[in-house]
């Protein structure tokens, strides 16, 4: 059933016309009851002789139970990592050490089944997005850069550039696989060894990689994979015998990792959090820039550093676009992330959704007006409608601090100076989006909005090929790309 | 018949375009080795480093926005500006312990160095950018663009050399800084301030402070409109303190603590410029209509 409504878009009626479900198979995955740690080569009970457990957000139920690794377990995974540095990866030819990695890849790639659904019940994303765009995206990028390994010359002109030894590295819940890919790949690729940690609430994958990892027979100690909160972060930052810290999450976070290492000689770079701005103007295709807007916004859940955040509309146009993102908004399928049909799955834990929540409430107080879509949401787990919020203050905290959930402000804009003007009055620089036919508008627009990734006319783009980053206190450093290698490597002073 | 009476120069600051003295009216008489006192120098202040940051923000939209090739030709304007005073700063230079013959060899690899930037203000992009092979259907290119305001302790042990090696690469790239001269030898920054103005760069593009690192490092590396700091001393002590107050902002902090600047191979390269300038990737999609291909 569908009627043409007065402004010639089509509105579907999902009160008559429903997905049946599509759940995607759990028996794909094995997970096991309980996880060590990945240290040497092995799993490893920990020396903490502690396990938390790890839940699916989207039921609550507990997947698994996982080590928590100390200071010491720290410890004796960077021992494992710079003896693996000293006597084996940095003395082995650079091409043995690029099929490693491609091994790697290969391997993820067999099994991206298994990833994606794990990914999905261990992070609530959607299985359409782990299995088209997380698991592929971290096989890519173990391809990508397996083959510089041996080509790094090419890279730095006139400068011969030598690995560092040993990296730590720590990442965010929000891409886990891919975000460990991110991390390993270019570091192994430059020589060095890794002892990484994913985030307290989704080990699972990253345990998975550490499985394969012992199957490639990668030698043992080069990569080590130790799971564990905030405090197993500080234990690996504030080890002495690291050599570089690579880090993505919170700028706060991010902020304390730079003050912990300032007086060390570790070389460090940061991927922190984003407030982007997405510009939509008059003379932009409208139904293009609002399934933009949708996917800028409330992929993954929101939780994208990069997330286009802030929405700018041209005035002229501002209450067409209201209308069609108000009307995609009500199709956005909430729910099971299991379900193949599944637009936005879990918020990522309890915590996330209260910070998401907050939020929401903070942006009602300070007078914007909110809205949501109207969908129900599963009884069980964190869920959490896609919302908008209008009338919003540049000085609102909604549109200053980073929420990392399915929640949109918009302001409206008339000149090309005012936006430009409003989308770089940020502490932030990650990303963002530029919405408009006119080719000198959009190189005009690019050249002057301060921040690493910018996407005209599409949004939310990510390849191993494409360097990723942020300006002012969204980081420093990239991942991805020829200069993604530069992190890994001593290149100048 | 009566001998002339010598004009002595008053050495003051330069921010925005403009010499004022310090706005705290401090001075410092630093001694060459001889004991004699060089002059009476600027004490900067806090205040005179806050000014000269609003400064160089100001400034470094517009110098950023400047056409490379225009960078080349106001930094080869600088460089031929320095060759035509060049007696003056090797007498500065002597003055301040050099031998004349050091002097002479440091002037002009100072100008020989700037010559070397204004080449690389339109060709370290090329150098350093790329397009990137996306799997996806889109065009994505990756550029350099500068960092914003740096603020510079310039190196400590030399007057001019060290100075025009860590200002060059930074306003090469499109930044705008903020230095602090060397507090033993701040003639020939003063003096090099006075070429910088009049050799067509905007007012706040560089901004030259005198005084003290013990009391202004701390501000150079804490102010929250600053991007980038550079540091160039062998100091654990404040390397330390330096990276615990960029932590405020996530400034890049940069050490240049191993490099002599008189050595031609090790202390020019385009390195010295990509050390302030990030890396934006931008995308945008390829149409997929039709079938045809570039086959011919």
């Amino acid at each position: 059933m569908a009627k043409a409504t007065k402004n010639n878009t089509l509105k579907l009626k999902f009160d008559s016309l429903k997905y049946a479900p599509a759940p995607e198979s759990k028996s794909s995955a094995t997970i096991n009851a309980q996880y060590d740690l990945f240290i040497n080569g092995k799993f490893e009970r920990p020396l903490s002789k502690k396990y938390f457990d790890t839940i699916n957000p989207a039921t609550e139920e507990k997947l698994s139970s996982v080590a928590d690794a100390n200071a010491a377990d720290i410890d004796k995974a960077v021992k494992a990592a710079r003896n693996a540095y000293s006597n084996v990866w940095s003395k082995m030819a650079a091409k043995e050490r690029a099929k490693y990695i491609y091994r790697i890849a290969r391997m993820i790639q067999e099994r991206a089944r298994e990833f994606a659904v794990i990914e999905t019940l261990d992070g609530g994303k959607p299985i359409r997005e782990s299995r088209d765009i997380d698991i592929p995206l971290a096989a890519n990028h173990f391809f990508y850069y397996a083959g510089w390994a041996d080509k790094l010359d090419y890279a730095f002109p006139n400068q011969h550039p030598k690995s560092l030894g040993v990296a730590g590295q720590i990442i965010p819940w929000n891409f886990p696989l891919l975000m460990a890919a991110w991390k390993i790949a270019p570091a192994l690729a430059t020589g060095n060894t890794v002892v990484l940690k994913p985030a307290e609430t989704t080990s699972l994958s990253a345990l998975k990689l550490a499985e394969i990892i012992q199957e490639s027979d990668l030698p043992p100690g080069v990569v080590n994979i130790l799971t564990g909160a905030g405090a197993t972060g500080a234990a690996i930052v504030n080890h002495p015998d690291i050599n570089k810290i690579a880090f993505t999450g919170s700028t706060d976070v991010g902020k304390i990792i730079q003050r912990a290492t300032a007086g060390t000689n570790k070389k460090v770079t940061l991927e922190l959090g984003g407030k982007a701005a997405n510009i939509i103007f008059e003379d932009a295709p409208i139904d293009q820039a609002v399934e933009g807007i949708i996917n800028g916004i409330y992929f993954n859940q929101g939780h994208v550093c990069c997330a286009g955040s802030r929405l700018f509309v041209q005035e002229s146009v501002y209450k067409e676009v209201l209308r069609k993102l108000k009307d995609r908004i009500a199709t956005l399928i909430v729910g099971d992330p299991m379900d193949k049909n599944t637009d936005i799955g879990a918020i990522n834990s309890k915590q996330q959704l209260e910070t998401i929540h907050k939020y929401i409430n903070i942006g009602k107080k300070e007078g914007a007006e909110m809205f949501e879509s109207s969908c129900a949401l599963p009884r069980k787990g964190f869920f959490c409608r896609p919302t908008l919020f209008t009338n919003v203050a540049q000085s609102s905290r909604i549109a200053q601090e980073e929420i990392f959930g399915p929640v949109l402000t918009i302001q409206t804009f008339r000149t090309d100076d005012e936006v430009i003007e409003k989308a770089n009055n940020t502490p932030f620089g990650l990303s963002a989006g530029v919405w408009t036919d006119k080719g000198s508008k959009i190189f005009n627009l690019t050249t002057k909005l301060r921040a690493g990734v910018i996407w005209a006319n599409t949004y939310n783009k990510f390849d191993p090929t494409s360097p990723f980053g942020g300006y002012k206190e969204s980081g420093f450093g990239r991942e991805g790309g020829l200069h993604g290698l530069g992190a890994y490597l001593n290149v100048h002073s | 018949m009566s001998t002339r009476v010598e004009v002595l120069k008053t050495y003051k600051i330069y921010i925005g375009g403009q010499f004022p003295r310090t706005e705290s009216g401090r001075y410092y008489s630093p001694k060459n080795k001889r004991g004699e006192s060089l002059a009476n120098v600027c004490l900067s202040s806090r205040k005179d480093f806050r000014d000269a940051v609003g400064a160089a923000r100001n400034a470094f939209g517009g110098w950023s926005g400047r056409a490379a090739f225009n960078r080349a030709q106001i930094l080869y304007r600088i460089a031929e500006m320095l060759e035509g005073r060049k007696a003056q700063f090797i007498d500065e230079l002597v003055k301040q312990n050099a031998s004349a013959k050091d002097a002479e060899r440091e002037v002009n690899l100072s100008i020989d160095r700037i010559i070397y930037y204004a080449g690389w203000c339109d060709k370290f992009q090329q150098v350093f950018s790329s397009v990137n092979p996306v799997a996806s259907s889109h065009f994505n290119f990756s550029v350099p663009e500068p960092t914003g305001v740096v603020s510079i302790i310039a190196p400590q042990n030399s007057s001019l050399i060290g100075l025009v090696s860590v200002i060059a690469p930074i306003i090469a790239g499109g930044n705008t800084c903020v230095v602090l001269a060397s507090e033993d030898q701040p003639l020939c920054a003063v003096t090099f301030a006075e070429v910088i103005n009049s050799s067509d760069v905007p007012g706040g593009v560089v901004n030259i402070l005198t005084g003290k690192p013990s009391e202004l490092i701390k501000y150079f590396a804490e102010h929250m409109d600053v991007n980038a700091i550079i540091y160039c001393e062998k100091d654990d002590a404040n390397k330390k303190l330096i990276q615990e107050k960029s932590a405020l902002n996530v400034k890049r902090a940069i050490f240049y603590d191993g490099v002599n600047w008189l050595d031609e191979e090790k202390s020019q390269s385009p390195y010295f410029i990509t050390d302030t300038q990030e890396i934006k990737t931008t995308w945008h999609p390829i149409e997929t209509v039709g079938s045809a291909k570039a086959g011919y």
